[in-house]
């Protein structure tokens, strides 16, 4: 079993559309694999958009613990501000004498907790948002939401990509299709960790290459193999040659490049992944040709796996 | 910062703090707003505005403002050092540390500066005093001088570091309290996504700018993105990008939602390119100037309007 | 000795958890009598630093050595630090065949971090 992460430093590069239309062309195109996808843009979730799911469970996702001040022990004394780093403990307001926290500053180290003299403080788990199993057109989905303004989404990633791996394991599935989220912080890290190959999917833009180039170092430093396809390649040949130039020189495979087409728009609309609405149209033809190369190295990579 | 504001603006430009965010990525957001900036830095009357670029895990608006940066500074996070010396490893830091980033094994004790926040429990509760606590950097401020006379301050986060919002906070307290004294009007330009480093950004704020395109992706992001700014009472407005490339829902979800629709940026190919050779809105179509200066005049009266606040600190 | 598997349920011919630090129970046996006892994965639902608050509860089970499919870079260097030897859970299917496995010799020792890690720890 082998996990595929689609990442690309900037958003809205079209990682969905990529991961939308291979979770279509594992399980209708060719070569067929069985795939569990995996939606790890858990701060804006967007692949059951295009489909089709049918929630089969929905689980709270419990996490990131708030310290909350008892304002009927708080005597006051300050400690708790003093020893936030994180400027959450805010001071009484007018005439009261007790402290409270604003949840949202809170980083829920606790070290509040432990010094307060008078035991006033507790650490209150957050609802901190939701994640669902759902069978969608294309196999097994695995989805979350996060709620607005909370944190955290690293841990989500990481739970949503495990319940994937443990069905895909059970299963005996080929491939977790991972759909990342753009950036290279916790939420990217967590996506990446675990991943047998990540596909960037980078768009020729000066502010595309630039994330591109990032989002390569992030793959380069926790050693996952990167590949990289060029979305709405035709937009600006130049920064399309400069990214294969790049490519070349840091030794990271190409596999493909991918038209600018309205009909990945027009697809979105109707719900549908675009090599599915409209197979012949020109990104569609593209996106079949880059999931041969990619299916085909995660194939070859699982041989390999099983001989060693 | 109301207050203050208010006793520095003196004329008839208040220092708003304009929040650009968008739910989903790629949408224009750094494109509108490096535009909104260069349009208010033309206009004769006023201070150019500051700008800060907090989306520090893929900072983009340096490559249409082009800064000289002048300034730079580290972003660290103090984590623990452990004096085997003194340490008795009790076990103490482990278990007040919720990350588990230090770690108690036989007689030695562990620091995984990777997990660790800096919150310093751990050096508060030791009984020995063996934890003392050093620096680790984890990104970078740099200011200076943009195009049209803007400063310009951004964060940018290491490769391999997880926490963006320390970078963040410390751009804000960085670049915006001498720009707010002055009167200057601060334009942030923040991450996508609806979570932490969002929060962070916008917190504070008096103003968010909603960049989203009408597609299925677009509307659902931008519904996260008015929660989180229903969640925090900022008012906000939406510019509608790329507009004609896909349905009217979030023209409706804008209308019931109450949100304005402050600007429309139909979708054409010359833009497209042009944004992606790293031309701003307003060099590739001027005439976008003193529409994006009337976008700002709307946001100024709508901004005054009292609004319910939860989160104003930051 | 003290063995330590990763498994997904309690006892001997329970399956065993690829993960190290999220799997869900800690079956510990005395190779010797066969004695087994099995504890709850408190970290399974940590929020972050699963791997290294594994770690702690193997050391302080004084094992000698720990089975399973997977350790990443924070558990690798706390288990090494804990002087724990950590061996690839390889064909075994179930807690029994892993010991038997590892008595047989037929496991291999990891001696570099095997996986990325599942970060899931600082940031948000």
């Amino acid at each position: 079993m082998k996990q595929l992460v689609f990442l690309s430093g900037k958003g809205g590069t079209g990682k969905t559309v990529v991961a939308a239309a291979f979770a279509h062309l594992a399980a209708e195109g060719a070569p067929r694999l069985r795939a569990v996808l995996a939606d790890a843009d858990v701060d804006a979730a967007n692949l059951d958009l295009v489909l089709g799911p049918r929630p089969l469970e929905a689980h709270d996702f419990v996490s990131g613990a708030v310290a909350t001040i008892d304002a009927q022990l708080c005597r006051g004394c300050g400690v708790c501000y003093a020893v936030c780093r994180f400027a959450a403990v805010l001071p009484p307001a007018d005439g009261r004498t007790a402290y409270a926290v604003d949840p949202i500053a809170c980083e829920g180290c606790a070290a509040c907790v432990y010094q307060c003299p008078e035991a006033a403080i507790q650490m209150t788990p957050q609802l901190a948002g939701r994640w669902f199993r759902s069978d969608s057109r294309y196999g097994p989905l695995f989805h979350a939401s996060l709620r607005p303004a909370q944190e955290n989404s690293g841990k989500l990633v990481t739970l949503v990509k495990q319940q994937a791996r443990l069905l895909a394991l059970d299963d005996g599935c080929d491939v977790v299709l991972v759909d990342g989220p753009p950036g290279i912080g916790c939420p990217a890290i967590s996506a990446i960790s675990g991943a047998d190959l990540a596909l960037i999917v980078a768009e020729p833009t000066a502010a595309g290459i630039h994330d591109m180039a990032r989002v390569l170092e992030m793959t380069a430093h926790f050693r996952v193999t990167a590949l990289v396809c060029i979305n709405k390649a035709d937009i600006y040949p130049e920064a399309a040659a400069q990214i294969e130039a790049y490519c070349r020189a840091e030794g990271v495979a190409l596999v493909g490049r991918i038209p600018f087409d309205t009909a990945v728009t027009e697809a979105l609309v109707h719900g549908q992944p675009v090599t599915a609405y409209r197979p012949a149209a020109p990104a569609a033809l593209a996106l079949a040709e880059v999931w041969r190369r990619v299916a085909d190295r995660l194939v070859e990579d699982a041989a390999k796996g099983e001989r060693s | 910062m109301a207050a203050g504001a208010a006793e520095a603006r003196g004329g008839a430009t208040p220092p708003l703090r304009i929040a650009v965010a968008s739910g989903k990525g790629g949408t224009g957001k750094t494109t509108v707003a490096v535009s909104l900036a260069l349009s208010l830095a033309a206009d004769a009357q006023g201070l150019p505005p500051a700008f800060l670029d907090c989306d520090v895990e893929g900072p983009n608006a340096h490559l249409f403002l082009r800064p000289n940066f002048e300034r730079r500074e580290d972003v660290a996070i103090q984590i623990p050092r452990v004096d085997a010396a003194k340490c008795t490893a009790c076990g103490r830091c482990a278990e007040v540390c919720q990350y588990h980033a230090i770690v108690v094994l036989g007689r030695r004790t562990l620091v995984f500066p990777q997990l660790c926040h800096g919150c310093g429990s751990c050096t508060l509760v030791c009984p020995e005093d063996a934890i003392s606590e050093e620096p680790h950097v984890i990104g970078v401020l740099e200011a200076g001088a943009a195009a049209g006379d803007i400063p310009f301050a951004r964060g940018v986060l290491n490769v391999g570091e997880p926490m963006a919002v320390p970078i963040i906070r410390q751009l804000k307290q960085w670049g915006l309290a001498a720009h707010s004294a002055a009167g200057r009007t601060a334009i942030l330009d923040a991450p996508p996504g609806a979570s932490c480093p969002v929060v962070e950004t916008v917190r504070g704020a008096d103003y968010l700018l909603f960049v989203t395109e009408p597609t299925p992706f677009g509307l659902h992001d931008l519904r996260l993105a008015a929660d989180v700014a229903a969640e925090l009472g900022i008012p906000a407005g939406v510019v509608i990008n790329r507009d004609g490339i896909g349905d009217a829902a979030v023209d409706a979800f804008c209308a019931d939602a109450g949100l304005p629709v402050l600007l429309r940026i139909p979708f054409e190919r010359a833009i497209a390119e042009g944004v992606a050779q790293g031309r701003t809105l307003v060099e590739i179509h001027p005439e976008y100037a003193p529409r994006l200066r009337s976008l700002f005049a709307a946001i100024v009266e709508q901004a005054a309007r009292p609004a319910a606040r939860k989160g104003d600190s930051g | 000795m003290k063995l330590i598997i990763t498994a997904t349920a309690p006892g001997l011919e329970a399956p065993v958890d690829p993960r190290f630090g999220r799997g869900a129970y800690f079956v510990v046996v005395d190779t010797d009598t066969m004695q087994w006892q099995a504890h709850k994965n408190e970290a399974v639902n940590a929020a972050g630093g699963a791997g290294t608050q594994a770690a702690q509860f193997v050391a302080q089970q004084a094992a000698g050595a720990v089975i399973s499919g997977d350790f990443g870079p924070n558990a690798y260097i706390a288990l090494a630090a804990g002087e724990v030897k950590m061996y690839l859970l390889g064909a075994s299917q179930t807690v029994s065949e892993a010991v038997a496995n590892y008595v047989g010799g037929k496991l291999q020792e990891v001696r570099a971090p095997t996986g990325a890690g599942h970060h899931g720890g600082r940031g948000g």
